[in-house]
């Protein structure tokens, strides 16, 4: 559960003015969509909530304290392209993230504690539809499998809040049809706030439970330089779309959590448990 | 049809490689044989049968005055030497790289220096390592460590900086440290291109090697050739030439076998 706030928000580099007065609420478990035309700023908004750029002016928020100014375990991201390590197997990549946090010096897990993040991470294999692909390289895989695999890798951890930079960009409209389908389903499931940048307006009001415009008013050659994107438009999807509500459920005798949406009962009972 | 698009097929592809190698044999052996057809005792083109004789006295028979099989031991001796001094620019090479890609402050640090220190002729610092380390091993490792870490590294840092800035920044959103990032996103991609680096610089390592052993050695493939120069012993120079080729070909074909066995994910993410 993440509300994240920007207050007054200005970007620029030197004297070029890329996003000026971005004053935004993102409620918890919102699933906001960025749109607009190339170079109006979203990827250097996503780029300010990921700790990779910091805001020239203003500040953000996330659940009232500052944002960490580098990117961490909080937020999770999916790139249009390399999101997964080509080194790494399917299973190794969607493993990565537990070894990376549970062993700090060598970040390889041994024994037991590897057969536990390896049973989780096959189940949401399963989950994202990769089952038998385990033990493949991302390059044997399609752009629609790599991109699920993205997800699943992102999703491992637990994060808070998932940035998605295009992320279906480059899928064709069948491929993408099926992974939109498993995206409103993971948000539905796990406890995340989603901020999605996009260039396809039926995507995002396809996923999204709001759609903020970016745009430039000012577009004269001899004021670009000068005038930044602003939110032109910021729209609430009608009917309200709400994501379902995870509900620690008290029979649960090992103490996991479950989807309570009536998505998948058991399916994805350990993503609950991750991000709780 | 145009040239640039005429592609040969597989015999032929054959064909055409071993051209150069049947020329050059002919061209050889003809001239060999019109010298010494003028003049029997002739030196500096010898026939194929005294080569093999020569070569049947240095790898097959011990040396009366040593020993020892000489060519044995000169090619044990060389590659002693050009093996560890290699390890060792691997070693440091990879650190260093690693260093320098990951932390831009290192980068600011030591970049400047590498680009500064790999442009100074290594075998002009030959002196000094004599005068400072003595005519013996340390001296010719040193010469080609000197002579290959610079360029390693830098062309290692420089394959760092290129990894995907995606690969990092998602590597910290799984939880790595910088250290983690180091150990499991870069150093395993590094790797294969490392063999990549260190297959061009087989080459200046041989160089280097044969140069230090020239000058001051008492054993070495290098050694000996320069050693028989003294006699126009063209019949063991010529066998010698061919067996440095063959050792350093060789490794370059090991190196590119290992990159295939180790790092079979590497074939389809290398730019082609």
């Amino acid at each position: 559960m993440s509300a994240i706030r920007f207050e007054n928000v200005w970007k620029e580099y030197g004297d070029h003015i890329v996003l000026e007065q971005i004053t935004l609420d993102v409620a918890p478990r919102a699933f906001v969509a960025l749109v607009g035309p190339s170079g109006c700023g979203k990827t250097t908004f996503l780029r300010m909530l990921l700790g990779e750029e910091t805001p020239t002016r203003g500040q953000i928020l996330v659940n009232g304290s500052p944002l960490k100014a580098e990117p961490d375990a909080d937020r999770g991201v999916v790139f249009q392209r390399y999101s997964v390590f080509p080194h790494l197997t399917v299973l190794q990549n969607v493993m990565l993230g537990r070894e990376l946090q549970q062993a700090r010096v060598l970040g390889h897990l041994f024994g037991s504690r590897r057969r536990k993040v390896r049973d989780e991470a096959m189940a949401l294999l399963a989950e994202v539809g990769l089952a038998g692909h385990e033990s493949k390289y991302p390059a044997a895989l399609s752009g629609g499998m790599q991109q699920r695999l993205a997800l699943a890798q992102a999703i491992m951890c637990g994060p808070k809040v998932l940035l998605l930079d295009e992320p279906f960009g480059a899928l064709d409209p069948g491929i993408r049809a099926d992974i939109h389908l498993l995206m409103k389903r993971l948000w539905h499931e796990t406890d995340l706030t989603v901020v999605m940048v996009t260039h396809d307006l039926a995507e995002a009001f396809e996923l999204a439970t709001r759609v903020v415009a970016f745009e430039r008013h000012r577009n004269r050659p001899e004021e670009r330089e000068r005038y930044g994107a602003t939110i032109s438009r910021d729209i609430e999807i009608f009917p309200r779309r709400v994501a379902s509500a995870i509900r620690p459920a008290p029979s649960a005798p090992d103490g996991t959590t479950r989807p309570a949406g009536g998505f998948n009962q058991d399916g994805l009972v350990h993503l609950a448990k991750a991000s709780s | 049809m145009r040239l640039m698009n005429v592609r040969p097929g597989r015999a032929a592809s054959l064909y055409l490689a071993a051209l150069p190698f049947v020329l050059l044999a002919v061209a050889y052996f003809t001239g060999s044989a019109v010298r010494l057809a003028d003049n029997p005792s002739d030196k500096l083109l010898p026939a194929l049968s005294s080569m093999i004789e020569s070569v049947r006295t240095m790898a097959f028979e011990t040396d009366a005055r040593t020993g020892s099989i000489l060519m044995l031991t000169d090619t044990l001796s060389s590659l002693v030497r050009l093996l560890s001094a290699l390890a060792i620019s691997t070693a440091l090479a990879v650190v260093f790289a690693i260093v320098i890609g990951v932390l831009p402050t290192a980068n600011a640090l030591l970049a400047p220096f590498v680009s500064f220190s790999s442009m100074v002729p290594p075998l002009a610092l030959l002196p000094i390592l004599f005068i400072v380390m003595g005519l013996g091993e340390n001296s010719k490792i040193a010469l080609i460590v000197i002579g290959t870490l610079p360029c390693i590294i830098r062309d290692l840092a420089m394959k760092v900086l290129e990894l995907p800035r995606e690969q990092l920044i998602k590597a910290q959103t799984l939880g790595a440290s910088t250290w983690l990032v180091s150990v499991r996103v870069v150093l395993p991609q590094i790797l294969p291109r490392l063999i990549d680096s260190l297959r061009l610089q087989l080459g200046p390592a041989w160089l280097f090697l044969i140069a230090a052993e020239a000058i001051a050695s008492d054993s070495g493939l290098g050694y000996r050739i320069f050693l028989v120069r003294r006699y126009l012993a063209m019949d063991v120079i010529i066998p010698y030439v061919l067996w440095i080729t063959l050792l350093a070909f060789a490794m370059d074909a090991g190196l590119r076998l290992l990159q295939r066995r180790l790092f079979p994910w590497f074939a389809a993410v290398r730019p082609a």
